[in-house]
């Protein structure tokens, strides 16, 4: 595998399916909910955007950094780990915790910007809630996803989008990006594919 | 990983790697105001113990709550073992209440390794008597990793009682694991039998002198583990007098000064300071026996979540 950007964009989007948001898509996807993030928020105050390992954690640096552009202020980040949180923790073989890192001043009295790939089931963003719950008190916790691709299976919902994306459950949506996998992109595959009992709950 | 952790034999190096990933999350958890993770809620862990132990127990069970199990401890004193039941019929009778885990701890040495043949539920051995001690060498291992960076090529010198250490066996076997070098120090009399063709399969080296060792004859030592002299397994004759273990085998003030700063000072506690450990060198800045008393949750947080959290843990 190489991280050559080169590499990964025409040739690998074909093995992995058609390319529904491109690198500048995303680009602007992400501009967009960092002014949302913003106007929602009134201002960069107390903000504090939480990545969900393992895309979540470079969108919530971008997106601070396209916070810190437009106020001039740095804004906190941090990066969270639902594994023990998840409700299908029996289902899988265990695998280590990834780094839950908070800012020295934790998350109390902070509005929580939860900041994920790929909205699905809402299974992970119920752990994340719990999660929180654990690590202190918010005053308001808010969710950021690059796409949501619907099909939730709790009363879940996010607060900023960068694409709805209709989507079958027997489909697959990737999202790539240049810190882990080389490049922007987010891709779906399996199209055409019956709607069948497809695996749930790993969005 | 494996379904049951007997032995360090039990683990990869890939595994342990794993363990101690968790285990540094977990150690974040130690340090929160909530410390609970509900990784292991609804499960049961039951704490066997036909030894005496303060510290092993205690951190298992602490690092089960943590980890939201319910953890039952169960000593021999006051069970029905003092009734005269067997150690099959006491595993067997526990395990039908319907618990999910097993930490044993037994004065017979491959105790643990019995009981996990008799139960369908994973055993953790958490000693069985002078055989193994494996979460205690995980969590040694991975005090001197916190301290020293990776123990590939690090050289550990662990000095006293290896006769009757499982201690000393476990680490062994997870320091070279792990790419450590090892050299083992101790009078002749505790010198296990036989350990010259191990250590030779086991590539770690071997030493009846303490100075020697600390001065570098067998190359500049990283790391120093004190083991504890066992009296209570031991019937007499192994050495003259107290007195004479210290001056020949103690980590006294004069042995400090061979060190260089920074050099870690293990010691799985209970500690009998004056005989293998002066005060000096207890607390010296050092010395990583506090350390270790805290990785024993971490670790031990980590075993029991790998081991009973995920898919075909029932």
């Amino acid at each position: 595998m190489t991280s050559d950007p080169s590499q990964s964009d025409p040739a690998a989007a074909a093995d992995d399916g058609r390319v529904v948001l491109d690198a500048d898509d995303v680009s602007r996807a992400l501009t967009r909910i960092s002014h949302e993030i913003l106007e929602r928020n009134k201002g960069a105050a107390d903000l504090l955007l939480l990545g969900l390992h393992t895309r979540g954690v470079p969108l919530a640096r971008r997106i601070a950094e396209r916070i810190e552009a437009v106020e001039g202020t740095p804004v906190a980040v941090g990066s969270l780990d639902v594994t023990m949180y998840r409700d299908d923790l029996r289902n899988h073989p265990t695998r280590a915790p990834h780094k839950t890192s908070l800012p020295p001043a934790g998350i109390d009295a902070k509005t929580v910007v939860l900041v994920d790939d790929v909205l699905y089931s809402g299974r992970t963003i119920r752990a994340a809630l719990d999660a929180l719950s654990d690590l202190g008190r918010p005053s308001a916790v808010r969710l950021a996803v690059l796409v949501d691709r619907g099909h939730r299976e709790l009363p879940i919902r996010a607060d900023h989008v960068g694409k709805n994306l209709p989507t079958a459950r027997s489909e697959k949506v990737r999202v790539r990006l240049a810190e882990t996998d080389g490049a922007d992109a987010v891709l779906i595959s399996g199209a055409g594919l019956t709607d069948g009992p497809g695996k749930d709950g790993l969005a | 990983m494996k379904k049951h952790l007997l032995s360090i034999d039990d683990v990869t190096a890939g595994d342990i790697d794993a363990l101690f990933e968790t285990a540094a999350e977990m150690h974040d958890v130690q340090r929160r105001a909530v410390k609970k993770l509900p990784a292991l809620r609804g499960r049961t862990v039951i704490n066997l113990f036909f030894e005496d132990s303060t510290r092993t127990r205690s951190s298992f069970e602490i690092a089960g709550k943590w980890l939201s199990a319910d953890v039952i401890n169960l000593s021999a004193k006051g069970s029905s073992t003092s009734k005269g039941e067997s150690l099959r019929d006491t595993v067997r009778t526990v395990t039908a209440m319907g618990i999910d885990g097993l930490v044993m701890r037994h004065s017979a040495s491959g105790a643990a390794q019995q009981v996990s043949e008799w139960i369908d539920v994973p055993v953790i051995n958490a000693g069985d008597g002078t055989h193994e001690h494996p979460t205690q060498a995980l969590l040694d291992a991975y005090t001197l990793s916190r301290r020293l960076g990776p123990l590939e090529g690090r050289h550990v010198a662990i000095v006293g009682d290896l006769t009757h250490s499982r201690v000393f066996r476990s680490n062994v076997k997870s320091l070279t694991k792990l790419g450590a070098r090892v050299t083992v120090v101790a009078p002749p009399t505790l010198m296990p039998s036989g350990i010259g063709t191990w250590s030779e399969e086991a590539g770690f080296e071997t030493s009846y002198d303490l100075d020697a060792v600390l001065q570098g004859e067998h190359g500049t030592v990283d790391a120093v583990m004190m083991l504890r002299v066992q009296r209570e397994r031991m019937s007499g004759g192994y050495f003259p007098s107290a007195r004479e273990y210290t001056v020949g085998y103690g980590l006294t003030r004069d042995r400090l000064r061979c060190l260089a700063a920074g050099t870690p000072i293990l010691h799985p506690g209970p500690m009998n300071r004056g005989l293998e450990i002066s005060a000096d060198a207890a607390d010296a800045v050092d010395s990583v026996v506090l350390d270790q008393v805290s990785a024993g949750v971490a670790v031990r947080m980590a075993v029991l979540y790998h081991l009973l959290a995920g898919e075909d843990s029932q």
